[in-house]
């Protein structure tokens, strides 16, 4: 471990109860076996006297077993013995699993293929029948065998390097690295060994557990050295002697047990400490979230300093009690809207009881037929706001104020959302490749969708679909209808989840950056497609990006969002030609449209 | 070109084992020339799956070159030994594109800075110093050298990417889209930055990007990549100006352009263009 994660991991074991525990026990455990020397008594002094002595008898504070030596002395013997035994079992596989599965991760090739196939061949094998049978040739040593199965379990330690380390050689900094000249030895050695390490820890206490249980089982099939007292050969003794003297089981029997259980428990909050997520909030419970919507409600002034949201509503977002919806000069007098989200507030949790602010009460409105854009740069809270009018935020968001109707029903209750989602307001997300099922067709995942909002047959949904994969320009739609998602290109994927958006015949779309992920010229054809379908259908839509020149190619209107809250509104003509906001006269003027291209290299450098 | 290019590529040609038995070689560049002056910036611009990448990772020796020459200041990088190679890194540098995947999470800002001048004989006070200059030159504060590249926004580590290449003082940066992932107002910060390293320290560019925006803002010649051909080259205000291939065309009237009024045009424009090919596809 180097000062980076060191003490802070340790730190953290600790604090975790079950890690506390099992490495208390550990090394209860291992002083047990290093003060061996010290043991009250010859683990192979025999006193017939004493003979399946019971606990407290004489010099034997455990007893004696069935040829009169003290269990105790025998015990921490054994426990050296074990700890020897795990010493070999690591090394050995250690040394053997991590340095291929480096190489083969690194270098691949060759190398890798013999030593995978080599790897999975000694997997196949069964480890333990090969141990017994080894016994004929290698005798009575326990070191040896153990080393024998450091090397059978070499190959898990393989896979697990050979896997992590073909993960971080595509990583970006592995190639810089290259680039900056450094040797495969240093790269090996800074980046990928680092990557490494931790897996290779929690790994290594299961290993540990498996070898103690297979030592333990060798001996007690009594394929161990007889002379040296083992847990295995203990629990041997004891079970022979089991009508004689029963208690003697308990001993080898529970230090085995423990030391396995708290060897995997201790693998476990490792696990739990190494690997966990930085930002892993969980959900606030129905209580605290009640407490942060009452508190809410109250006027500002009475909020507590410390939970005040980091800044306050602006006035153009500011809720008029009772007004019943803020008059816009372009909208008022207008039809009811067909979507209407008033001072919306999600928050994100930061502990238990205390949340921070992603939308700060952001007001807008959709007419049918309009294309609402929703602008703004990463953290802006403009998908946020999207995913809020679907009922899709994730779990640990909590929506701690506002209204959102839709064509007059209110979409904060969970089974309006169950009638209008799917049915009434579809949804084009950013990624299509992530939103297809790689498993299913495209034809089973539409067919399936759209059956699940209305209640037609597979037939009608079938030719349905088919007919529209042919309107949203896809050349040949049996074939895409037929196809799996990684058949067909993103351009083609997202004209797919276009088609099943539209299929149930919505008035609202809700897009979340349907183009970002597409090359320009895909992105014009699915903005033209988007436009026709909006003609054909009078479809409102609500257009997350973050793109002005796809503000400026399809909104009707357009809202830029800055720190989660709307800073500037208009239609999409009137923003553009004369945006009063400085935080959108500053975004208009980073977009490079107007930048005046580089004079030519020859004319700044005349020779 | 009576100046001597610091790179020269001469029809380089980069192929990948196709998928599965016996598939034959996808051929991802088919022969790709471009030289680059000391100093000069040259745009590649391509669409997904054009080869722009590849054509980047090829010069940095991070693909196979399966055909054709790369001369880097008069040394063929292609024949080159590795060790041969490693030696001659200073003067050839990259920006990558994530700047989430190219700085490790785990390490400090000092440590990644410090790391192209491991094995090069730098002393430890002298790193530190580096260190300091390097930040101050892509304007991070000082202190930030002993914070995890993890703490930072992707704005921030993109300086931090910047100024690891410019660890080693190189001739030519190779920047393979280092604003794509990057917002509106930081992409243009990033660039500002970019072109007044350039003013400063003369280094050359080669700047792969979709985007062809960003390639007239940093160009001073532009060649346009598809199909893992250069369908055509030149001076940056002719190419943006009058483009002579039609994918050159396409692409640009594809992208669209923040002002309703001008896009409403491009998009008539760029319609009335898509009918003619097709008009003509058909004849």
């Amino acid at each position: 471990m180097t000062s980076t994660t060191g003490p802070s991991v340790l730190g953290r074991l600790l604090r975790n109860p079950l890690g506390l525990i099992s490495s208390v026990v550990l090394t209860l455990i291992v002083l047990f076996g290093l003060a061996s020397p010290l043991s009250p008594h010859n683990p192979n002094r025999a006193l017939l006297e004493l003979t399946n002595a019971p606990p407290l008898t004489g010099e034997y504070l455990l007893g004696g077993d069935q040829a009169g030596r003290d269990i105790l002395s025998r015990l921490m013997h054994a426990t050296l013995s074990t700890m020897l035994a795990c010493l070999v079992v690591l090394s050995v596989s250690l040394l053997l699993g991590v340095v291929t599965g480096l190489i083969a991760g690194y270098y691949g090739g060759w190398f890798d293929a013999i030593s995978s196939t080599t790897a999975n061949a000694v997997m196949a094998m069964p480890g333990f029948v090969l141990l017994i049978a080894l016994y004929a040739v290698i005798g009575p040593s326990i070191m040896t065998a153990m080393a024998v199965f450091g090397v059978l379990i070499a190959p898990s330690y393989y896979r697990l390097v050979r896997g992590l380390v073909q993960t971080v050689r595509s990583e970006l900094y592995v190639d810089a690295a290259r680039v900056s000249g450094l040797s495969d030895f240093r790269i090996i050695s800074r980046h990928v060994l680092r990557a490494v390490r931790a897996p290779i820890i929690i790994q290594s206490s299961f290993v540990l557990s498996a070898g103690i249980g297979i030592q333990a089982g060798l001996e007690f099939l009594g394929l161990g050295d007889p002379s040296a007292a083992s847990w295995g050969g203990m629990l041997q003794d004891a079970f022979n002697n089991l009508y004689i003297a029963r208690i003697n089981v308990v001993w080898p029997a529970t230090l085995v047990s423990v030391t396995t259980l708290c060897l995997v428990l201790l693998g476990n909050a490792l696990r739990d400490v190494l690997q966990e997520g930085a930002s892993q909030v969980r959900p606030l419970r129905a209580k605290a979230v009640s407490r942060l919507r009452a508190e809410r409600e109250r006027p500002e002034g009475e909020r507590p300093e410390g939970e005040r949201p980091e800044g306050e509503h602006g006035p153009e977002q500011r809720p008029e009690p009772g007004s019943g919806g803020e008059a816009r000069p372009d909208t008022a007098g207008a039809a009811e809207p067909l979507l209407s989200v008033r001072d919306l507030v999600i928050a994100y949790p930061t502990s238990p009881s205390a949340v921070r602010d992603v939308v700060r009460g952001v007001s807008l409105d959709v007419h049918r037929g309009e294309i609402h854009g929703l602008v703004g740069e990463s953290g802006s809270g403009k998908s946020q706001t999207a995913f809020a009018v679907l009922g899709i935020l994730p779990r640990e968001a909590v929506v701690l104020g506002g209204r959102l109707r839709f064509d007059g029903a209110d979409l904060g209750s969970e089974r309006v959302l169950r009638q209008v989602r799917g049915r009434r307001i579809g949804y084009v997300p950013q990624e299509p490749m992530s939103n297809l099922d790689p498993v299913f067709t495209i034809g089973q995942q539409l067919v399936y969708g759209l059956r699940a909002s209305t209640s037609i047959s597979r037939a009608t949904a079938r030719s349905t679909l088919l007919d529209l994969l042919a309107r949203v320009g896809i050349k040949d739609p049996r074939r895409t209808f037929d196809s799996y998602p990684h058949q067909v290109s993103g351009g083609m994927a997202q004209r797919v989840l276009i088609a099943g958006a539209v299929a149930a015949d919505p008035d609202l779309i809700i897009a979340d950056e349907p183009t970002t992920a597409l090359d320009v010229t895909v992105q014009a054809e699915v903005l033209d497609l988007i436009r026709e379908l909006r003609e054909e259908r009078n479809l409102a839509m609500v257009l997350v990006t973050h793109n002005f020149g796809v503000v400026a190619d399809i909104c009707d209107r357009v809202s830029v969002m800055k720190e989660g809250r709307i800073v500037e509104t208009g239609t999409t003509s009137q923003l553009f030609a004369n945006p009063q906001d400085e935080y959108t006269i500053m975004l208009l003027n980073s977009t490079l449209d107007d930048a005046v291209e580089r004079p030519a290299w020859a004319e700044v450098n005349p020779t | 070109m009576s100046v001597q290019p610091l790179l020269d590529c001469r029809d380089l040609r980069v192929s990948f084992p196709g998928r599965g038995w016996r598939a034959g070689r996808i051929e991802v560049l088919k022969g790709v020339s471009l030289r680059i002056r000391p100093g000069e910036t040259v745009g590649l611009v391509g669409e997904s799956g054009s080869g722009k990448t590849t054509v980047g990772r090829a010069i940095l020796g991070l693909a196979p070159v399966t055909g054709g020459s790369i001369t880097f200041e008069g040394a063929d990088l292609t024949r080159q030994a590795a060790r041969e190679r490693r030696r001659g890194a200073n003067a050839l540098q990259a920006v990558f594109q994530d700047p989430y995947s190219s700085l490790n999470p785990a390490m400090t800002i000092a440590d990644i800075l410090t790391e192209p001048l491991l094995g090069r004989g730098s002393s430890r006070a002298g790193g530190r110093e580096r260190v300091r200059e390097l930040l101050d030159r892509v304007g991070l504060p000082a202190d930030a050298g002993s914070r995890l590249a993890r703490e930072f926004s992707g704005g921030q580590r993109q300086r931090i990417a910047i100024a690891r290449a410019l660890a080693l003082q190189p001739k030519l940066i190779i920047c393979d889209e280092p604003t794509s992932a990057l917002d509106l107002t930081t992409q243009a910060r990033v660039l500002d930055l970019l072109l007044e390293i350039q003013e400063a320290t003369g280094c050359a560019y080669l700047f792969i990007t979709h985007d062809l925006a960003v390639v007239r803002r940093m160009s001073h010649r532009i060649a346009v990549l598809l199909h893992g051909e250069i369908v055509e080259e030149g001076d940056a205000r002719q190419i943006c100006q009058e483009p002579r291939h039609p994918y050159t065309r396409t692409l640009q009237m594809a992208a669209p352009v923040a002002d309703p009024a001008r896009q409403r045009e491009r998009r008539l424009a760029r319609q009335r263009l898509a009918r003619g090919q097709l008009a003509g596809d058909h004849q």
